[in-house]
């Protein structure tokens, strides 16, 4: 199977789906690039060159290049969806929400109900998320418990180029709204990616691991950290399962529930702020469910309540760590036997 | 240097380019016999006992356990006790001097090509460079090309060899029709005709046995042999909860309990053959196809395609391995075979002798065909 | 004027239709039979209307949060808004969605809207649809005076303009937004505005309905044939208040009452009509009459009509999810 980067595996992915179905467009800002401007054309491909090659096979009129305006182009992507097209529009960095939430939370997210199941509004958004590229505070964030919240949005955070490719192209597929979430220091890790199409379902959590010991639930990024520390603890003979639930919403409640009840120790990673994030949800809902197969408390491991620090020095420390996830599971595997 | 004998990493499979040496089982000094399994080997996709492609005294250990080399790297040496020590060495040394290390491990081997039949676009991996008639390797339910790594260079040494993926499976076109053995073995013909086989040593695993049966009896002539490995068609039953658990589970620990049924020694699976089955049931129609098949093939649980009261119009030699320990077509069900026909039941085997005992299925292939 | 005798029944026909709605609508809030807040268009049927007769289905509206009208001018079933803004089972929108989002996408009523300034992004997805499939479709965009001053409204011109969509941005301009006159709270004018984007804009009296025919006409006519985006600033008023409720005490004395005298829309049309015997009083009468008679059924149905089972609560949520 060929090895593509997590970038390659996303371009493959639009590119494959805009090949077969034409109803499919992109938009963004300088997602080719160069628009108007007297040097080259398709000059950027996205500010990590993810669409690059597109807008020369596809062309401007499923290529739009979008005025520094995402209130009006992510509205306007959720008003093309709504009247037939299948557009994915790009939303540069999460963090840029503040500037659109309108047009994705009431607007999209609410056709459907609030037009009595008549409306459609097959969009997908995809933005940049995540700490570790020193793009500080405004640039950083993991703001996909925001997104979870809302009723009506679909949230999907590919852990590797594999499943960002079935996720995307399931995604795009499916007729309600997506917000899909890359990890910006992930664009160039590489992973096994079949060249044909396939799909991953929504609401079907990867088991990357199968212990006995503990249980790592983990999102996005912090799921290569989890099986990392996983394979260093099996060294030392302690064995773990870890959960990437792929999808926020709809969740895999079953898949989580069962494996938590299997190990009865629980460690859930969200490189998240600390209050009101997935860790906390996912942490109740096990609460709730399975309290009476938990051998020890659960373990939440998370970003920190501050914004994200723009200094190396201090950045570092904001991120979770594979040393963490790994005491933590060591923490627990001493207690409740 | 003439009675030196090498034994190299050997290549399973397309994707691999190195593997690891696990343990030796035989020690400098014992007599190695052909086919007995000499060393384990562990690549990224599969653990298994490598099994000695040449006979003589062990000589010479070159690769140490745990260490990784590359597809091709000599590994050991089987040399007659009139070859000297200082002989061998001097074979080792001249062989790791000669030796490309670089292009060895990028070497990715030969590449899969399509034809474009009637019925759609069939995959295969074609192998060797033979005079003689092709053998045409057909794999099973949910299987691919890929399923004879154990075996398709070994027959390619005398023939030229197709390892097919059957509709719905690998990289082939994933419409299954009506999900029938006959469709399947419409398939194999529209196959055969695309890239201008007339007749061939059939030779297939399971739901492909029962397919290239059918190819037989559907194109007379076209059947220089058959060989089938615990083929479907030889009674109605069938572990339906294997064919239904392949399709349904998904989480690794349940879709490995259900792919242990299919071998005898349950070590045999390994995560990443687990996971790749996963990746081929995202593949875009490859769910629906198995869907199809078992809703055809296997309707109501039991076996439609059966070829007990056809035996007599094969107008080959056939001859039937089978394992022992097969959990998911019963071996009682070989003993229905017509008086003529070959039968090599092997112990301690599941229902996959070609992995399981490949060495024995090789030889058994080789000599029925030659 | 091209306007075919036929077409000025249609017209008045629905302005009686929103006229009587509203004033339903307004009784029966009174009564205490209709739940939650209701906005009201009565006065402003002329704007509606005259825009929305230059628009087939192929055509795309977004509305406001006072949205009656446009949806009545735009083809929704009258008996299934009234049923909807009761809060009932068999509502245009099946209860979910109020007097705030009715909508009816087969319509091209893209969804009346409780944001200020949500729906001219919206538009211009519409616009985009149907350039890219190359419809022939046209977007009307409807916002308020309120709205004319939202973010939303500015980068949507932007978008329209730099995309050359084939969109009308139309500010009904009602005096208020709530309780804020326009003239103070618009900074510039709504033709400026539009000029500044590089966009034709015709300001149009919107208590006449063929003036603002007319202005639609050429706006509707400039977007089909690829020419762009363009935007009406309609002058008109609202005899209600914001909301039902609202008891409007930001309005000088005897205002609403001077503008039904001397500027009610459907006054002005019969007015018109009769005096270039286009129409005669009598047809007008039986219109009006109809349209009273169809309205009270409407009401008559939503009072005794059922409400949404438990089992909706939960449905409609997405296309596809298993809760």
């Amino acid at each position: 199977m060929p090895t593509k980067s997590f970038r390659e595996a996303i371009n493959e992915g639009l590119r494959q789906e805009m090949e077969r179905d034409d109803s499919v467009i992109i938009m963004g800002e300088d997602i080719a690039g160069g628009m108007g401007s007297p040097g080259e054309d398709d000059a950027w491909g996205g500010p990590m060159g993810v669409t690059k090659g597109l807008m020369p096979q596809f062309g401007r009129e499923r290529v739009l290049d979008t005025p520094i305006s995402e209130s009006a182009f992510i509205g306007c992507a959720a008003g093309a969806a709504v009247t037939g097209l299948r557009p994915v529009a790009e939303l540069m960095f999460v963090d840029f929400m503040g500037v659109c939430f309108d047009q994705i939370f009431n607007q999209a997210a609410k056709f459907r109900y609030m037009f009595g199941g008549k409306a459609t509004t097959p969009l997908v958004i995809r933005t940049m998320y995540g700490a570790g590229f020193r793009a500080a505070s405004q640039h950083s964030q993991c703001l996909y418990p925001l997104f979870t919240h809302i009723p009506g949005l679909k949230v999907a955070i590919p852990s590797n180029p594999y499943e960002a490719k079935g996720l995307l192209i399931q995604a795009i597929r499916d007729d309600d709204p997506v917000v899909f979430f890359e990890h910006k220091v992930m664009y160039d890790d590489e992973a096994d990616v079949p060249d044909e199409i396939y799909t991953i379902p929504f609401g079907e959590a990867n088991v990357s691991r199968e212990g006995d010991d503990a249980t790592v639930i983990a999102f996005g990024r912090m799921v290569n950290l989890a099986n990392e520390a996983a394979d260093r603890l099996k060294e030392s003979g302690i064995t773990v399962t870890v959960v990437d639930p792929r999808t926020t919403s709809p969740l895999d409640k079953e898949t989580i529930l069962e494996t938590a009840s299997e190990t009865g120790r629980v460690v859930v990673v969200d490189e998240a702020h600390p209050r009101c994030n997935l860790a906390t949800d996912i942490s109740a809902l096990i609460c709730e469910n399975c309290f009476d197969d938990l051998k020890a408390p659960i373990k939440q491991i998370c970003g920190h309540h501050a914004p994200v620090p723009f200094s190396p020095a201090l950045e570092d420390l904001y991120i979770p760590k594979v040393e963490s996830i790994e005491a933590a599971v060591r923490e627990l595997v001493g207690k409740g036997h | 240097m003439r009675d030196i004998r090498p034994i190299v990493m050997p290549k399973w499979g397309l994707a691999m380019t190195e593997g690891t040496v696990l343990e030796w089982q035989a020690s400098v000094g014992d007599d190695v016999s052909e086919g007995q399994e000499i060393l384990d080997i562990e690549t990224s996709k599969i653990v298994n006992s490598h099994e000695s492609p040449v006979a003589g005294p062990f000589r010479r250990i070159v690769v140490e356990q745990g260490e990784t080399v590359p597809v091709g790297a000599l590994l050991g040496v089987c040399a007659p006790d009139s070859v000297s020590d200082e002989e061998v060495e001097a074979y080792v040394s001249e062989f790791l001097d000669n030796f490309d290390w670089e292009a060895a491990s990028e070497d990715s081997g030969p590449e899969p090509e399509f034809a474009d039949t009637s019925l759609g676009r069939l995959r295969y991996l074609r192998q060797g460079d033979g005079d003689g008639e092709p053998v045409i390797l057909v794999h099973g339910f949910g299987g691919d090309c890929m399923g004879w790594m154990f075996n398709q260079s070994a027959l390619a040494e005398e023939f030229t060899t197709y390892a097919i993926d059957l509709p719905g499976h690998g990289g082939s076109e994933k419409n299954v029709g009506d999900g029938t053995v006959s469709f399947l073995a419409e398939s194999l013909a529209a196959f055969t005709e695309a890239v201008g086989i007339d007749r061939a040593h059939l030779v297939g695993h399971s739901l492909g046995g029962a397919a290239v049966a059918a190819l037989a009896l559907l194109r007379p002539g076209i059947a220089a042999s058959l060989t089938l490995i615990a083929p479907a068609g030889f009674g109605e039953e069938i572990n339906i909860e294997f064919i239904d658990g392949f399709i349904k589970q998904k989480r690794m620990r349940k879709l490995r309990s259900v792919l242990e049924t299919l071998v005898a020694d349950p070590a045999l699976i390994t995560d990443d053959m687990v996971e790749d089955v996963n990746k081929f049931k995202r593949l875009e129609g490859a769910s629906e196809a198995l869907e199809a098949l078992r809703n055809g093939a296997f309707a109501d649980g039991v076996q439609q395609y059966l070829l007990n009261r056809k035996l007599g119009e094969f107008d080959a030699p056939m001859q039937i391995i089978w394992g022992r320990s097969d959990r998911i077509l019963p071996v009682a069900h070989g003993e229905s075979l017509a008086e003529g026909a070959k039968a090599i039941i092997l112990d301690e085997v599941g229902h996959m002798p070609h992995m399981e005992k490949s060495g024995e299925v090789n030889e058994a292939i080789l000599s029925f065909i030659r | 004027m091209q306007l075919s005798r036929d077409e000025l029944r249609t017209a008045f026909k629905r302005m009686c239709l929103i006229r009587q709605f509203e004033d339903a609508v307004h009784d029966e809030f009174s009564a205490g039979n209709i739940p939650g807040f209701v906005h009201l268009y009565a006065g402003e049927e002329a704007s509606a209307v005259g825009i929305c007769s230059h628009l087939d289905d192929r055509d795309a509206i977004a509305s406001t949060h006072r949205g009656h009208g446009h949806c009545i001018a735009k083809g929704c079933d009258p008996k299934g808004m009234m049923l909807e803004i009761f809060g009932k089972k068999d509502g245009l929108c099946g209860g979910k969605g109020g007097s705030m989002h009715i909508a009816d996408l087969s319509k091209g009523m893209m969804g009346a809207n409780g944001i200020v300034g949500g729906g001219p992004p919206l538009i211009c997805g519409a616009a985009l649809t149907a350039k890219y499939r190359d419809t022939g479709g046209v977007a009307v965009a409807f916002v308020g005076d309120g709205a004319s001053n939202q973010g939303t409204t500015f980068e949507s011109y932007n978008l329209a303009k730099v995309w050359d969509l084939p969109v009308v941005f139309v500010v009904e301009d009602n005096r208020y937004a709530e309780s804020t006159a326009s003239d103070w709270s618009v900074g510039g004018s709504q033709v400026g505005r539009a000029n500044g984007f590089g966009m034709p804009g015709v300001e149009v009296d919107g208590h006449d309905f063929f003036a603002v025919w007319d202005a639609a006409r050429q706006a509707v006519e400039r977007a089909r044939d690829g020419s762009g985006p363009s935007l009406l600033h309609v002058k008109l008023y609202r005899y209600y208040g914001h909301f039902e409720g609202d008891a409007s005490t930001y309005k000088a004395p005897g205002e609403v009452e001077q503008v039904k005298q001397r500027l009610d829309a459907l006054d002005m049309f019969k007015q018109r009509v009769v005096e270039t015997s286009l129409l005669d009083s009598e047809e007008l009468k039986s219109i009006e009459q109809e349209a009273e008679k169809f309205i009270a059924d409407c009401v008559a149905a939503a009072s005794t009509a059922d409400a949404p089972a438990r089992d909706d609560l939960m449905t409609d949520v997405y296309v596809d999810y298993k809760f």
